[in-house]
């Protein structure tokens, strides 16, 4: 068992997010995105990263946080799900912290539920919480769009 | 010297591992060999050849496996090789004797799955194992007459038989047979040495051999699959510059990089062709094993199996290969468990003892097409909707609707099992429903025909992932989408006043397109795309699309070119929206949806009737369910009251200028499509408009054709018809309600003769040969008087039957009397499908060509009406095109 474990961070809204460094492909800026018609709202389109077509899940509408006021570019953090690739647009890129994975807390019964539904954990940092993202929960579309 | 199990620890760790990895990859490959081929002899004992590749390719495996110090895999294969000796002096081959090999071979293969994970050969006993091979290999071998003594043998414990097989190899390759009589569990057998001296013989001429493959083992390397990917993807990104490259020069006329240009994109496009094919393998490589699983199922089950593979060749992406492996064996093992019946059930149907199971593939356009079928019991649909039912995956009333194919198809549905017995072999019976989830991960559709007692067929369709398609760049609401060529008819630009123009009725957009009037469809409010504008249409592009029988037209912005363009199946987070087939990287690199013909037709089906919905109000739900859904055109002719007509029979809605109206002999004329088309007016409170334009309602048949004046077109409502109030006076069928409102349905025929008094004896004197008698089966009344006229004048007499049942009896009392049988499709009770099939089961009847006819045609009713026996398809409201077909089918009847 690793002592410390390496995260991206990212913030998403008013609240800080970690993403184990190994399941991190790449960070990049999202140039051109096609959006997808009749796709679940957390779909925010597709992309082209480097001749793969990548498919950009909308943090902030996964969250339930109503979109951004102004239009500029966004990060996205790119993941591999089950053999696709997938882009989390998020709102700005943190810095990679390594942090000791027994520090880690299940989630504090008062964690919000939007949070709690893709959170894998938390780690209470000096002046704020860093949510852990469960990859697979977040990737967990489809099935709640059609229930909305 | 002597070697302890786990020699590897005193190796150095780093070049272990490349020889070990070595080692496995070409051990696994030929067992894997071993594997088929032993298959193959079993079937074919006295090919040499077979035998000889199986034991070269053992004794290999069994050197290297002491070469590198792996005893139990040496001895399993020492003890398999011994027995197959046998089988080279002449033994006889049985079957249990194969089988035997072949669990050896198993326990092989664990060996090296476990040598593999923990890079050493796990501690074990194969005692028993190799006792019984050797047992049978002493049983069989009878036939060998022992000879002279062979050269001296070093005799048991002198030097350990490894290490002279290595210090032997690295002397002279091959040479190992004078030590591989090595002493083992059981004594040496007498008759052996002359074995040993025979095989020194043979395995000088296999030297021979080995140059040989040799050679052909040299044309091929081994390639990492990362290597080949990243040159992969290089490739793409070369492709992709030569496109933007391209597009630039484009806009320059006269440049001089043309040339260059040129070239380097002939060579690019060879380039990304030849490292395409890297990636492809032929399908036979996911095949190999299943002879054998095929094979240990029929020695299991005790049934008798023949396994026939076609199209091993066809070649297909890795990737997919490998996803397809384990789905593909699933369904084999169902096919040979739970398809094929026991061989007395299968004899007491009359059936051949040995059950068939037949594989095949097959390239076709873009995709590979794999089918697997047997000939044992098929579905047994009852229990499928039983199923379906307790599971609360559909009512009662919805399982009734479905035709068989449909309910086939909840096998595929999540959890699904009908199998009685848990069986070992394929565990719970089906699981058809992950095979489907694996399937749809690479982007391809499975689909399934079974007939009961005969057999069940899956077909799966797998889209080559480098399927390169070509196709149309329109934009909709401005983001630009892909249309596949091949469901494009033609482009059409509509313009108010030509020969295409839109016509709108309400809220119905239809084109029209020479003859025919086309449904639209826009693609940015389709979409639910914002700035899309309804408005547009009048003057927009317009891809006439056809996807079966179907055409229609979708209305978009811009249409730009076509192109080559490589599909990439949806992300399996999008893959349900049925609009949208794939998606694609277009020359300057931003990605582009393609979109779903079948999807768009599909849409379509439903627009009409939620349009039906909105327009109807509290009835809609009853006639959403409705299928005797009729189109009425609604018009106002001289009367308050709206009047209508069947849609269906007219052809064609005009509006012509009032000063091309001529008049002779008192009757109104216009000169239409190179004729004297008369206008007869609706009833005599119609009075032709002096100025403006005249709106009519063409009829035509033949190649004559009337008009019938009318003041105004009003609506074309889609509603089931009730005519309440039959009338008696001429020209009006009844009354009916039409979108709540009280509406006098017309008789046209009562107005065909009006406009040319001899049109009855002019049909009658063009087919007084042979009146042919037609059977017309329609629950509807309306739509039997309509069409009985119709018929009537197009030359043929008709009997009406109101139900499937009523059709029967007139049948069985005078069947000679009926050369067509045209049907309505959708008809309570028994429906045309279940008519015609029995029209087919009785002998006095099989013969009589049967139309259906039916307010949806699909693909899916179209081949169900080919499986029951129809004999053309016609859309229910496809007037001249019934009249064709019942042409067609009383053609070749004896005059």
């Amino acid at each position: 068992m690793n002592e410390t474990v390496e995260y991206v961070t990212a913030s998403v809204g008013e609240q800080l997010f970690g993403l184990p460094i190994a399941r991190a492909q790449d960070v990049f800026v999202v140039d051109r995105l096609t959006r997808v018609p009749l796709a679940a709202p957390e779909i925010a389109g597709v992309l082209n990263l480097r001749g793969r077509i990548v498919t950009a899940i909308d943090l902030r509408r996964r969250l339930g946080l109503a979109p951004e006021a102004e239009d500029r570019k966004r990060m996205a953090i790119g993941i591999e799900h089950k053999g696709e690739s997938y882009g989390l647009l998020i709102d700005a890129i943190g810095e990679v912290m390594k942090l000791p994975s027994a520090e880690r807390e299940d989630n504090p019964i008062n964690l919000e539920p939007r949070l709690a539904r893709v959170s894998a954990g938390v780690h209470r940092l000096d002046d704020r919480l860093l949510v852990v993202l469960d990859v697979d929960r977040v990737l967990d579309i489809g099935s709640q769009a059609e229930a909305a | 010297m002597s070697r302890a199990a786990g020699p590897l620890v005193a190796l150095k760790a780093c070049s272990m591992d490349d020889l070990l990895r070595e080692f496995l990859t070409e051990t696994n490959e030929s067992i894997d060999v071993v594997d088929v081929e032993l298959v193959r002899f079993e079937h074919d004992p006295n090919n040499a050849k077979i035998l000889d590749n199986i034991f070269r390719l053992v004794h290999t495996i069994k050197g290297t496996c002491g070469f590198i110090g792996l005893p139990r895999l040496e001895a399993l294969t020492h003890a398999a090789e011994a027995l197959m000796v046998n089988f080279r002096d002449g033994a006889r081959v049985t079957s249990e004797a194969v089988s035997l090999i072949l669990v050896t071979i198993d326990r092989i293969k664990a060996l090296l799955d476990e040598l593999e994970r923990s890079q050493s050969e796990q501690p074990g006993d194969d005692h028993e194992l190799i006792a019984e091979l050797n047992r049978i290999a002493a049983g069989a071998h009878s036939t060998a007459a022992p000879g002279p003594a062979a050269p001296a043998q070093p005799s048991a414990g002198e030097v350990s038989p490894q290490e002279l097989e290595r210090a032997l190899r690295a002397a002279s390759g091959a040479q190992a047979s004078a030590v591989r009589r090595a002493p083992t569990a059981a004594p040496e057998k007498p008759a052996a040495p002359a074995g040993a001296r025979a095989e020194e013989a043979a395995e000088g001429a296999r030297r021979g051999d080995d140059h040989a493959d040799g050679k052909i083992a040299a044309k091929s390397i081994r390639v990492h699959v990362d290597t080949l990917e990243h040159l992969m993807t290089m490739v793409s990104e070369l492709v992709l510059t030569r496109n933007q490259l391209l597009e630039i020069v484009r806009r320059h006329e006269d440049s001089e990089f043309k040339g260059p240009l040129q070239r380097l994109s002939n060579v690019t496009a060879e380039l990304q062709e030849g490292v395409m094919k890297t990636r492809m393998q032929p399908i036979g490589n996911a095949w190999q094993k299943l002879p054998r699983v095929v094979r240990d199922l029929a020695t299991d089950l005790g049934k008798s199996i023949e396994f026939e593979m076609h199209g091993a060749e066809t070649e297909l992406d890795r990737q997919v290969l490998d996803l397809i492996k384990d789905p593909l064996t699933h369904m084999v093992r169902n096919a040979a468990d739970h398809g094929l019946e026991m061989p007395a059930e299968r004899q007491a149907a009359g059936k051949p003892e040995k059950g068939m199971i037949r594989l095949s593939a097959r390239h076709e356009s873009g995709h590979i097409v794999i089918e697997l079928s047997d000939d044992g019991r098929g579905l047994n649909t009852e229990r499928i909707k039983a199923t379906a039912l307790a599971r609360g995956l559909a009512s009662e009333a919805q399982l009734e609707k479905m035709s068989e194919a449909q309910v086939q198809r909840y096998i595929f549905s999540p959890g699904f099992s009908t199998s009685q017995t848990v069986t070992s072999v394929s565990g719970r019976g089906i699981g058809m429903d992950v095979v489907r989830a694996n399937i749809d991960e690479i982007g391809g559709t499975i689909d399934v025909k079974s007939v009961p007692g005969r057999g069940t067929s899956f077909s799966i369709k797998i889209p080559l992932t480098l399927a390169i398609v070509s196709a149309l760049i329109v934009e909709a609401a401005g983001d630009r989408f892909a249309i596949p060529q091949l469901a494009v008819i033609e482009l059409v630009r509509a313009r108010a006043g030509s020969e295409h123009r839109i016509e709108r009725i309400k809220d119905a957009a239809v084109l029209r397109l020479r003859n025919k009037l086309l449904p639209l469809v826009q693609l940015g409010t389709l979409l639910k795309l914002d700035g899309s504008d309804a408005g547009q249409v009048e003057n927009g592009f317009i891809v006439v699309t056809q996807v079966g029988s179907q055409q229609f037209g979708i209305v978009v912005d811009a249409v730009f070119h076509t192109e080559e363009i490589v599909v990439k199946p949806m992300s399996s987070k999008l893959r349900q929206i049925p609009i949208f087939a794939g998606n694609t990287i277009m020359g300057d690199g931003s990605v582009i949806l393609i979109i779903e013909p079948n999807g768009i037709a599909a849409a379509l089906g439903s627009a009409a009737l939620a349009r039906t919905a909105n327009a109807a109000g509290p009835d809609a739900d009853r006639q959403a369910d409705d299928s005797s859904v009729e189109s009425m055109l609604v018009f106002r002719a001289g009367a308050a009251h709206p009047r209508a007509v069947l849609l269906s029979l007219v052809t064609r809605l005009e509006e012509i200028d009032v000063d091309k109206i001529e008049t002779a002999n008192g009757r109104a004329l216009v000169q239409y499509r190179g004729q004297l088309m008369p206008l007869i007016p609706v009833s005599d409170e119609v009075l032709i408009k002096k100025n403006g334009k005249q709106p009519l309602l063409v009829f035509s048949d033949e190649g004559r054709s009337m008009a019938l004046v009318v003041d105004e077109i009003v609506d074309i409502v889609e509603q089931k018809l009730d005519i309440e109030l039959v009338s008696e006076h001429p020209g009006v069928l009844g009354s009916a309600l039409i979108k709540g409102q009280a509406t006098e349905v017309i008789d046209i025929s009562h107005f065909l003769p009006l406009a040319f008094a001899d049109w009855q004896h002019w049909k009658e004197r063009h087919v007084a040969m042979a009146r042919r008698r037609v059977l017309l089966v329609d629950d509807s009344q309306f739509f039997r008087n309509m069409l009985s006229p119709l018929l009537n004048a197009a030359g043929y007499a008709v009997t009406s039957a109101a139900s499937a049942d009523e059709a029967l009896s007139l049948l069985r009392e005078g069947a000679a009397g009926i050369d067509v049988i045209i049907t309505d499709i959708d008809m309570p009770g028994m429906d045309g499908f279940e008519l015609t099939a029995q029209v087919r089961r009785d002998p006095r009847t099989a013969e009589i060509p049967v139309i259906g006819l039916s307010s949806l045609v699909s693909a899916e009713s179209v081949e169900r009406g080919r499986l029951v026996g129809l004999h053309d398809y016609v859309a229910k409201f496809d007037r001249q095109g019934l009249v064709a077909a019942v042409k067609e089918q009383t053609a070749d009847l004896a005059a």
